[in-house]
């Protein structure tokens, strides 16, 4: 198997593309990032690994702008994501100059897929080695959307995902715990999953929400709050759980 | 970075090229050979000439109440001499949009089935139809990048939407403005006369229709350049319809009916 898996234009006898799925072997690496799509809002969040002393945390942007209404997180090769956000961020602008309208969700998913999927196919290059969650809202229907793109180039639209490390267990808990909800319901809902997996903290999570409004960034000190919402909400769980039998 | 569309003039060698694919997205402009001549910029200039005179015709489109109304004549000149008096001025691009005909006869039909090639693929790619203002900015884009090089184009885009009725004007010197009265061609100052005195926004359809038959019909009536059948066409929420196609010549007598002179009333007693 080692000789299939040097030149990316080279199919293995089964059927693999090793250096693809070698792509997804540094997704799994990456930080973790989770989306959930709610009835008017969508959020993003990103699993923030400490930062050295002497770091400004502000330049470490995980969660980026593609446009007004577009924003972006993803698992893996960060300076591989530079190069495809700043690919996206002009495709976006050049598609308000050719057709005078903002892109949908769908179409700058559908080319940052196809941007990955170019670089499977071409000789002396290697796959992007990150997967992206694209969140968004429709610029004519107003309805929200979240996809995910990976590094074959495939995308697909999700109620809610996750990518990175631990994305099994995160989308487990997804699977288990989603329902459709709005507003900091859907916060909650991202937040908890993240916290399957992160210790907890506003220090190790980053927060974004996108209603039809735009992109905002969640501070540090609400992060907190809504944490120590879920955490007292678990609190109360347990203790409910352990209250009736005692009575009888 | 603006990404100009060229796929117009795009051979087919050039697409298998490694360079295509990854450059980012910006492309090279179209090139040919130019003649040698000393005096290049004369020839142009006579080149862009002698396809002027093709701009003899009269075309308009309202925007009303109702929709969108467009009308056209359908005379073919060359000089003095009338080639056809039965073009067809008015070019379906797909069932909810109209381009009109002023200028190079080639040229406007050969962009306005490109035009409609790219937005079927425009629909297919994003289910959902193309706004009349992007259909209007890809062909002003491809009419821009071939500027100066003789194409003759003056065009209005006519159709509906989801925000309802939309006119733009495209022209080949790559200009392209957004309005809700156009008329275009040789016999266009006659033809807003009628068009600018008889307008209002609240007509019904065959008020309107008929505003923009008599202006053609004054167009023609006045202007060498112009005449054979005024057709009128009216772009509605369920697309576009073909309302009438008259003679001018029909039309001046029901505009101008002949009253007989005295004269020849006691001739016809006797």
């Amino acid at each position: 198997m080692a000789r299939y898996d040097r030149a990316i234009t080279v199919f293995s006898p089964d059927g693999h593309l090793f250096q693809v799925e070698y792509a997804l072997e540094a997704v799994r690496k990456g930080n973790a990032a989770v989306g959930v799509r709610g009835t008017d809002i969508v959020v993003l969040g990103v699993e923030k690994k400490s930062t050295a002393k002497l770091q400004d945390s502000r330049s470490v942007r995980k969660i980026v702008n593609l446009d007004d209404h577009i924003a972006l997180a993803c698992a893996g090769l960060k300076a591989d994501a530079r190069v495809l956000i700043n690919r996206a961020r002009i495709e976006c602008q050049s598609h308000r100059l050719t057709v005078e309208d903002p892109v949908t969700v769908e179409y700058i998913t559908r080319y940052i897929a196809g941007l990955q999927q170019k670089y499977t196919q071409s000789g002396g290059v290697r796959p992007f080695g990150l997967s992206t969650l694209i969140v968004g809202f429709d610029p004519y229907t107003g309805v929200p959307s979240l996809y995910q793109t990976d590094p074959s180039g495939t995308f697909s639209a999700w109620k809610a995902n996750a990518t990175g490390r631990n994305s099994n267990s995160m989308r487990e808990f997804l699977e288990k715990n989603y329902k459709e909800t709005s507003g900091q319901e859907t916060v909650k809902l991202a937040i908890r999953a993240l916290l399957e997996v992160v210790e907890s903290g506003g220090k190790n999570i980053e927060i974004a929400v996108m209603t039809k409004e735009g992109l905002r960034q969640l501070e540090e000190a609400e992060i907190d709050a809504i944490v120590a919402e879920i955490e007292a909400e678990k609190a109360a769980a347990e203790a409910a759980k352990k209250g009736p039998p005692k009575e009888t | 970075m603006m990404k100009l569309d060229t796929s117009g003039l795009e051979s087919y060698t050039s697409q298998f090229g490694a360079c295509s694919g990854l450059s980012g997205g910006i492309s090279t402009s179209p090139s040919f050979e130019l003649p040698s001549i000393t005096d290049f910029d004369g020839f142009q200039k006579e080149a862009i000439q002698m396809v002027k005179p093709a701009k003899g015709t009269t075309t308009l489109a309202f925007i009303f109440k109702e929709g969108v109304m467009v009308a056209a004549d359908s005379r073919a000149s060359m000089g003095g001499y009338i080639s056809s008096q039965s073009v067809k001025k008015i070019i379906e691009i797909n069932p909810y949009m109209l381009g009109t005909m002023a200028g190079g006869a080639a040229d406007c039909q050969f962009w306005h089935r490109n035009l409609g090639i790219k937005c079927r693929l425009h629909e297919l790619a994003n289910k959902r139809r193309i706004s009349v203002t992007g259909a209007s900015k890809l062909l002003a884009n491809i009419l821009y990048s071939y500027r100066g090089m003789g194409l003759s184009v003056g065009t209005m885009i006519a159709g509906w939407d989801e925000t309802g009725p939309g006119l733009y004007y495209v022209d080949s010197e790559g200009g392209r403005l957004k309005g809700s009265r156009f008329s275009v061609g040789s016999g266009s100052p006659y033809a807003y006369g009628v068009l600018d005195n008889g307008y209002r926004y609240d007509m019904s359809v065959e008020e309107a229709a008929e505003l923009a038959r008599r202006a053609i019909y004054h167009a023609t009536f006045r202007d060498g350049a112009s005449g054979g059948v005024a057709s009128v066409y009216y772009v509605g929420s369920a697309g576009w319809k073909k309302l009438s196609g008259d003679d001018v010549g029909e039309l001046h007598y029901k505009y101008y009916p002949v009253v007989p002179s005295s004269v020849e009333q006691e001739m016809v007693e006797e």
